[in-house]
């Protein structure tokens, strides 16, 4: 009884609230909203926007609220407490024995993604009441878009993995939509088709993990903690727990993993991202920045003790996790250097931070790359849909930088100012946002001890601010060229816009896009500034709220009881208190006394000598892009123009790079006609000559057998049955029809003698 | 209370009234013949609801007498359409439904 005080003295209970008891209602919200938009959208004073606009604002206050009643439970917990997610669950349908359930996983990871996803949402649906103004399917699009968010913040909040399977596809399918948005131009519909199929080849591996983890883990999760095998809480426990087979959950985890690399643009499978850019900006801006890419980053840091486990991460030597992200970073960064469509520099800008966010996860820096993930959104989102307000309002539509940009700085001062600190936080400046976050990933894989990854990842700063500086000075400096310097005569207006898009457009020269655009970017560059002082390493402990409010605690914890009923919350409780304040053994050995939710990692600490290398990379970076910039494309400098064609070998790269390192060839051409050919020839031969041949053998014989059948059956048998009864009767008639006299006085005595037997019978009967 | 006399009464009729569908041959005698064949049932009818003490049988006397008035209605209106038609209403001189 005293142990049992002690440790309610040690535990306080952890505060909740209305929003994070509801935190289900956000998803449900635009969900509702959607069917809503389909049904009498198009009958509303505002096509179905406001409908669209109106629930994604509902969502953010919700998550809003969601977010600071997470904060106060965090506050109310005790130093070394686990704070426990705020878990409701309820049945969706049950099959077979197997119960699939619906609710909510409510813990900092889902608080700050699904705060980010409303965030952006929102921003992006103002946005796209100016920017679709007048477009054929206007209503379509904002029903998709608020689908499309519906779907990211279900996954976000999934208790279990078939409900995160559920908001992954429905993620999938409103990407193909509004990729596709105007598929009246072919490339657009095989742009969207590309994302589907690509993404889908990895959605194979989601399955492949979930089924796997379920049979794997759902003995034991039923055992010990009441939850069923999809559950993310149970998944959690049970890889930490060092009950699973080493390859079983590695072969789970790398099925997963390939998920993640469809979902997120991870190499290989990136190329769907940049042809993605053919749907409307707004899309692309939601898409490349809280959505849909992030899922995979997400899918990761959910189910870390898994890839924790499965791919031994912090182990010695690289992982797959952080191989791929690593090659991801490098690749994709090379390729931003020769495009010239200022969406598909942005494109492959954000392949290459999502390959931050893999390295980090798979360093074991969780936080940091969650908390790349929450600054990503904002910048990544500000430049996306600057690129949008200057196609918007400068360029006619166009997207390509050397045709129709250049000189826009003055035209267009919010833009040129948002874009500016973006660009800035995305190349990882201090103040930044993106300085925080990413030397924070950087700093922690090299703390962790993979210093070839390191220095990738410094690689990769170093070309990210080249890259980026390239773009801004296409796009913002030098002299106007093309849509932009007023030049409407070419025909830009195929580029990505429907005629109808053009129609309320008037064609008069670059200007400064309305409010509704331009406040969504203001808002987005306040926070592409400001945000990363939620983590704000280098001021020292009290800055680093991030940590303190979305990273799980590595403590055992006992008592693990599942109260049960529907719609309850789940209580996790009671660790054990002699215990915490010794090291955690979550994730390095097999938790005694209770279950992990959360392996124990490491933080590095923040020194200001290795911040200044990558800041001196970084403006070394910047410097360099920028000088060749100026000599390349204003000074026209002879020694550069045209030195692709010049020297051999620098020719080949470029080649290399404008295939995109012959990729999208590998697929279509090699793979696709390789497999593809031989199996429909194939297919072609067994059709004709075993499939073909069976079919006529079984015609042939039935054939027989119907002959057969109608000679004997048919004409023997049925057909004598029917004439032998018609005879019968016709003797039968032949016999009875002296009856027939006509004469009403026969028919009467007939009746009345038959009367009188029938009562004679009666009275013999009844006596 | 003798119900034989009127159980007697009534099979006369009964009989009468068979007879003389079977052998007159005109045809509203006939008509006649089938109303005397209704009326020994209603005797019927009413002698046992007054031996048995209930109801049922004077509510089908009252039913059998409603249906028989309609009944001859019909029946003359026949006749009567016959006669136009044919000039007589003999019976036997009616035999087109010979088969």
């Amino acid at each position: 009884m005293s142990l049992f005080a002690k440790e309610s003295e040690v535990l306080a209970p952890l505060a909740t609230g209305w929003f994070l008891e509801h935190a289900w209602l956000i998803p449900v919200v635009p969900a509702i909203a959607f069917a809503l938009i389909i049904l009498i959208g198009k009958r509303l004073p505002m096509k179905g926007s406001e409908l669209g606009v109106l629930s994604m604002v509902a969502s953010l206050v919700l998550s809003a609220g969601a977010a600071y009643q997470w904060i106060q439970r965090v506050n109310s917990a005790a130093e070394e407490q686990f704070v426990t997610p705020v878990i409701k669950s309820w049945s969706w349908w049950q099959s077979g024995g197997l119960d699939f359930g619906i609710g909510q996983h409510i813990d900092g990871l889902s608080i700050v993604v699904l705060f980010v996803v409303a965030f952006i949402s929102t921003l992006v649906q103002i946005y796209s009441l100016e920017y679709l103004r007048g477009d054929r399917r206007y209503t379509h699009f904002f029903a998709a878009l608020t689908l499309f968010s519906g779907g990211m913040l279900a996954m976000v909040l999934a208790d279990n993995m078939i409900l995160f399977l559920l908001g992954w596809e429905i993620m999938g399918l409103c990407s193909f939509l509004l990729i596709g948005h105007w598929w009246e131009e072919d490339a657009n519909s095989r742009a969207a088709l590309k994302a589907f199929f690509t993404v889908r080849v990895g959605d194979i591996g989601l399955l492949v993990g979930i089924s796997m983890l379920y049979f794997s883990a759902n003995e034991w999760t039923q055992e010990n903690l009441g939850v069923s095998g999809f559950s993310i809480r149970g998944i959690s426990a049970w890889a930490l727990s060092g009950e699973p087979n080493s390859t079983v959950i590695m072969i789970a985890a790398i099925a997963l993993f390939i998920a993640s690399i469809g979902k997120s643009g991870q190499f290989p499978l990136h190329t769907w991202l940049p042809d993605a850019m053919a749907g409307p900006t707004p899309v692309s801006s939601l898409l490349h920045s809280s959505t849909m890419v992030v899922a995979g980053v997400f899918l990761v840091a959910r189910l870390y003790p898994v890839f924790f486990v499965g791919l031994d991460i912090l182990g010695s030597g690289g992982n797959l996790i952080m191989i791929i992200g690593g090659i991801t970073i490098v690749i994709s960064a090379a390729l931003a250097f020769v495009q010239n469509d200022i969406k598909r520099v942005l494109a492959y800008s954000t392949v290459s931070q999502l390959g931050y966010m893999m390295l980090g996860l798979g360093a074991g820096a969780w936080l940091p790359a969650v908390f790349h993930i929450f600054t990503h959104a904002f910048f990544k989102a500000c430049l996306f849909l600057g690129a949008g307000s200057i196609s918007h309002s400068a360029s006619h539509h166009s997207f390509d930088m050397k045709r129709d940009m250049g000189g826009l700085r003055k035209v267009m001062p919010i833009t040129f100012s948002t874009w500016i600190i973006s660009t800035l936080a995305l190349c990882g400046v201090f103040p930044f946002s993106g300085f925080f976050s990413k030397d924070e990933i950087i700093d922690n894989v090299g703390n962790n001890g993979y210093n070839t990854f390191m220095i990738i990842g410094l690689l990769g700063a170093f070309m990210t601010a080249a890259y980026m500086t390239r773009a801004t000075y296409l796009t913002f400096f030098g002299e106007p060229r093309g849509a932009s310097a007023g030049d409407s005569s070419h025909a830009a207006h195929d580029v990505h816009a429907t005629p109808d898009a053009h129609a309320t457009h008037d064609s008069h020269g670059p200007h400064e896009s309305g409010l509704l655009i331009t406040v969504p970017l203001m808002i987005l560059s306040v926070l592409a500034l400001g945000s990363g002082f939620l983590n704000a390493t280098p001021f020292g402990e009290s800055w680093e709220r991030m940590k303190l409010w979305v990273e799980p605690r590595a403590v055992e914890v006992v008592d693990a009881t599942y109260s049960g009923g529907p719609g309850e919350s789940l209580i996790v409780n009671l660790p054990s208190a002699e215990e915490s304040h010794s090291k955690s053994v979550c994730g390095s050995a097999t938790p005694e006394t209770g279950v992990c939710f959360a392996p124990q990692l490491q933080h590095a600490k923040f020194k200001w000598s290795k911040a200044m290398i990558s800041m001196v990379i970084v403006f070394l970076g910047i410097a360099i892009s920028w000088i060749l910039s100026v000599l390349l494309f204003t000074r026209r400098d002879p020694r550069l123009v045209g030195l692709t064609q010049r020297v051999k070998v620098l020719g080949l790269g470029h080649n290399f790079l404008v295939n995109k390192y012959y990729l999208d060839h590998l697929y279509e051409k090699v793979i696709v006609h390789s497999i593809a050919h031989p199996i429909s020839r194939a297919a072609y031969w067994f059709n004709q000559n075993i499939l073909d041949g069976i079919l006529h053998g079984f015609a042939k014989s039935t054939r027989t057998i119907s002959d057969w059948v109608y000679k004997n059956v048919d004409q023997r048998v049925v057909d004598s049955t029917v004439n032998n009864s018609a005879t019968f009767t016709k003797s039968v008639g032949t016999a009875a029809q002296p009856t027939q006299s006509g004469k009403v006085s026969q028919y009467g005595a007939l009746l009345f003698s038959a009367a009188a037997i029938a009562a004679l019978v009666l009275v013999i009967i009844n006596t | 209370m003798y119900v034989n006399q009127f159980l007697f009464l009534a099979s006369v009729l009964f009989c009468i009234g068979v007879y003389g569908v079977i052998a007159r041959k005109n045809a509203v005698l006939i008509l006649m013949s089938i109303e005397l064949i209704l009326n020994s049932v209603n005797i019927n009818l009413l002698t046992f609801a007054l031996r048995n003490g209930s109801a049922d049988g004077h509510t089908f006397a009252l039913y059998i007498i409603a249906v028989a008035a309609a009944e001859v209605g019909v029946g003359l209106g026949l006749v009567l359409l016959v006669y136009r038609n044919k000039k007589t209403i003999s019976v036997d001189d009616l035999s087109e439904m010979r088969g």
